[in-house]
């Protein structure tokens, strides 16, 4: 069992969704789960994020975002990064899916979808620009850690694909 | 220190990803084509990643003044504790993958032991880390079986490489004393109960990849000790360059 309950102060909700993924920019760091939770303490908001990947650089300047974000409403505040539980491609909302596919990424299929993709070459995953599934596995890793690399067989067109992670 | 053992544990598991990790980021603009070159800097990039988690980790328990910079900078040859394989040079596309591979079947293995450690930090990082390093090791198996099973002169050179690296696997399964200590209490994982596992899944891919599984029996070791082969001083020098000639330096 994952235990996926994120305890947001529902003020700061509308603060923390203007910030985004400096990799992905149309993806709100809500959307994406990465925040686990956000209390207000003493006027200070203390708040919490996990990481994609473990190597994901993006979380620095995510962190540095929320505290300008937050400095700008008004408060102070402390980050802290935290490893249990682990980030999964499950708790990025269905907002933040149609979000990527808007984007040109395809969003994670499910752990057995994901598999027969990845490793036995089954075409499933939609080219996000046609919207074909006659689509080939390029590689397993693109252009960052968190995306594998595909090409539309129809419209030729290359795309990333967020790869499942759970 | 309180607690220099499990420190020691600590070094013992991350210089492994470390070393790896940048022997895979030398690949960075060199790999053979422009996937693998992109696929083997995000393997390595995981491995960074993980590398902090740990360090971070050493670091709090070391209790003075040193960061996890320090740690993966700052020190000499002999105190990094990672196993012969991960410092041999990437000589040939085929000799990275093997390397590689023969990591990767033993970090997965490694890592869901490590995930019932009763040490809650390196089970987090462990649950973490191990769903990356399945993406490693179907990358890793995948130009196995493409290169064992691919043409005759990219079959030559996999068979060469599983040789020539071979005798560096048997470490993996040695116990250093921090080790012994931690698994006693709980915390650390007994690297010799993965060995048949693991000569078994490596088995299973060379026989698909139509490589020959080496018979030789004669196994180097040393790593874990400190005591390495002529390729890590040279990596290191590299490593460590930026710290040493400006200490203290931050991007």
């Amino acid at each position: 069992m994952t235990i996926t309950e994120q305890n947001i102060n529902k003020k700061l909700i509308p603060i923390l969704e203007e910030v985004s993924d400096p990799e992905i920019p149309i993806l709100s760091i809500m959307d994406m789960g990465v925040v686990r939770s956000a209390i207000i303490e003493n006027n200070i908001v203390k708040v919490e994020i996990t990481p994609t990947y473990s190597g994901c650089p993006a979380m620095d300047v995510i962190g540095d975002d929320i505290k300008a974000a937050l400095k700008e409403a008004g408060y102070e505040s402390k980050i802290d990064l935290i490893l249990h539980p682990a980030w999964t491609t499950d708790w990025i909302t269905p907002r933040g899916r149609k979000a990527l596919e808007d984007y040109g990424i395809a969003a994670p299929l499910d752990a057995e979808a994901d598999k027969d993709v990845l490793l036995n070459g089954k075409r499933i995953i939609k080219c996000t620009n046609c919207g074909s599934t006659n689509t080939r596995l390029v590689s397993q890793f693109g252009s960052t850690a968190c995306k594998a690399q595909f090409q539309c067989e129809d419209c030729q067109e290359p795309f990333d694909y967020f790869k499942c992670l759970k | 220190m309180k607690n220099e053992n499990l420190y020691n544990y600590i070094l013992g598991i991350a210089d492994n990803s470390l070393i790896l990790g940048q022997r895979l980021g030398e690949l960075c603009g060199h790999g053979p084509t422009l996937e693998t070159d992109i696929a083997c800097t995000n393997i390595s990039l995981d491995l960074f990643g993980q590398v902090r988690s740990y360090f971070q980790y050493a670091a709090k328990i070391a209790d003075d003044n040193r960061t996890e910079d320090d740690i993966a900078m700052l020190r000499k040859e002999r105190e990094y504790k990672n196993v012969l394989l991960v410092e041999q040079p990437n000589t040939n596309f085929a000799y990275t993958i093997a390397r590689q591979f023969l990591f990767d079947i033993y970090h997965l293995a490694f890592l869901s032991e490590l995930e019932k450690s009763k040490d809650l930090t390196l089970s987090a990082i462990a649950k973490k880390c191990i769903k990356e390093v399945r993406y490693h090791e179907r990358f890793s198996s995948d130009w196995i079986k493409r290169l064992g099973d691919g043409t005759e002169e990219s079959k030559q050179k996999m068979q060469e490489a599983i040789d020539g690296l071979w005798t560096y696997t048997d470490e993996l399964f040695h116990q250093t004393e921090a080790d012994k200590i931690m698994v006693k209490q709980g915390t650390g994982v007994d690297v010799t109960k993965l060995k048949d596992a693991y000569y078994s899944s490596v088995s299973d891919v060379l026989k698909e990849a139509n490589i020959q599984m080496p018979e030789s029996k004669y196994f180097q070791k040393g790593g874990k000790d400190g005591i390495h082969t002529e390729h890590l001083g040279y990596l290191l020098s590299e490593l460590q360059y930026m710290q040493r000639t400006y200490p203290n330096m931050e991007w």
